[in-house]
């Protein structure tokens, strides 16, 4: 049916004019191989030039175009509207963050969190470039490489009830991102990691309701590298308790 | 000018999907647990008290509500078991031989500690 239609209802907000947010309803033809970024950019070009959202790839690689579907959190351009269709899709910005406009999220308390857990290699000693590189075994890569997947779209802040409840928890990315250096096998950050990973907003606010995992779109399971860290630093405490004399 | 909106959590966030609500039922089991380690102890400080206060304080336990309060904390005490055993694979990541030992030879390895222990148990306490 070439002339079918489907039915957006967005989320607005636009700070300048509107007290509250309000949701506005688009009727947009309906084509089976649009994804609901698709429908956004529709609605954009030939409706509403007004509308703000963030985007970039459309392949599911940048992370840009989060937000709340129908009440998931989901990338826009992973989600094909066939699987809403004949149904209303609702649009809403990722939940658990202040809203800047419409569908765009201020992101700043994430971007804090990412450099806090320093999600980069830390080397006691940098080696010279001319000493080569650093080698790894296929083992050492399989250790962390799973975490490396993540693209920082914050799907998994905005399933994580706790970030909701309690916005100074440092989050599920964040943790993954830190897991994922301090499994490197190059690194030797992780004392330095550990004073922000194990305080008292970092991995022990998780209570494992696991829907960030549900909700990564990159397979990373965040929930599962928390639970990790936590083991970790109970063995940490352990040590420190049962063998004071022990490397620190 | 209002600045960016902050988004209110509703108090019902736990009532919009099965996962959020599974947790919160997983988050109520302990309430059951103490409920029960609570009777437990009481048990324990009549059977310290004497004969007449352990035998009324098992008569007191055998009556139609506590019996349901039993069988709910029971089921309670499962399904917070059962749940976390099954989460255990996502906290211990084995690495054997070069291979990921499989989610489910660590979560068995629970469950069979979980039949041995419980056998044991059994057997001290019904070999009369």
């Amino acid at each position: 049916m070439p002339d079918s239609t489907i039915t957006l209802e967005i989320f607005r907000y636009h700070p300048e004019q509107d007290e509250k947010p309000k949701f506005r309803r688009y009727e947009i033809p309906y084509r089976e191989d649009w994804v609901v970024l698709d429908a956004l950019n529709y609605v954009k070009d030939r409706i509403d030039g007004t509308l703000a959202y963030r985007w970039s790839c459309r392949m599911g690689v940048c992370g840009s175009c989060g937000m709340m579907i129908n009440g998931t959190p989901r990338l826009s351009c992973a989600a094909f509207l066939r699987e809403y269709y004949p149904h209303p899709v609702r649009v809403e910005p990722l939940a658990n963050f202040p809203v800047e406009r419409d569908l765009v999220i201020v992101l700043e308390d994430f971007m804090h969190k990412l450099r806090e857990v320093k999600p980069w290699l830390i080397r006691e000693r940098e080696r010279p470039l001319s000493e080569g590189e650093y080698h790894q075994t296929p083992d050492e890569v399989a250790a962390y490489k799973q975490f490396s997947m993540c693209i920082n779209c914050m799907l998994c802040y905005a399933a994580c009830p706790v970030y909701g409840l309690e916005p100074r928890f440092l989050g599920p990315a964040a943790i993954a991102l830190a897991q994922r250096y301090n499994l490197d096998s190059r690194d030797q950050g992780r004392a330095q990691r550990q004073a922000v990973l194990s305080s008292e907003d970092g991995i022990w606010d998780c209570t494992l309701v696991g829907e960030c995992t549900v909700a990564c779109p990159e397979h990373v399971d965040p929930a599962g590298a928390i639970q990790r860290a936590k083991l970790a630093s109970t063995i940490d405490w352990y040590r420190r308790v049962l063998m004071p004399w022990g490397e620190r | 000018m209002t600045g960016p909106y902050h988004q209110p959590m509703s108090p019902t966030w736990w009532l919009r999907n099965r996962a959020y609500f599974l947790f919160m039922l997983r988050e109520l089991t302990s309430v059951f647990i103490a409920g029960y380690a609570i009777l437990l102890l009481i048990l324990l400080y009549q059977l310290n008290a004497g004969r007449d206060a352990y035998q009324s304080y098992l008569r007191f336990l055998a009556a139609p509500g506590m019996v349901a309060f039993h069988v709910i904390a029971l089921a309670a005490a499962l399904f917070h078991t059962v749940t976390w055993f099954n989460l255990t694979p996502k906290v211990l990541v084995v690495r054997m031989g070069g291979r990921h030992v499989p989610a489910s030879v660590i979560a068995g390895v629970n469950y069979v500690a979980w039949i041995v222990i419980s056998a044991l148990v059994a057997w001290i306490v019904l070999r009369g």
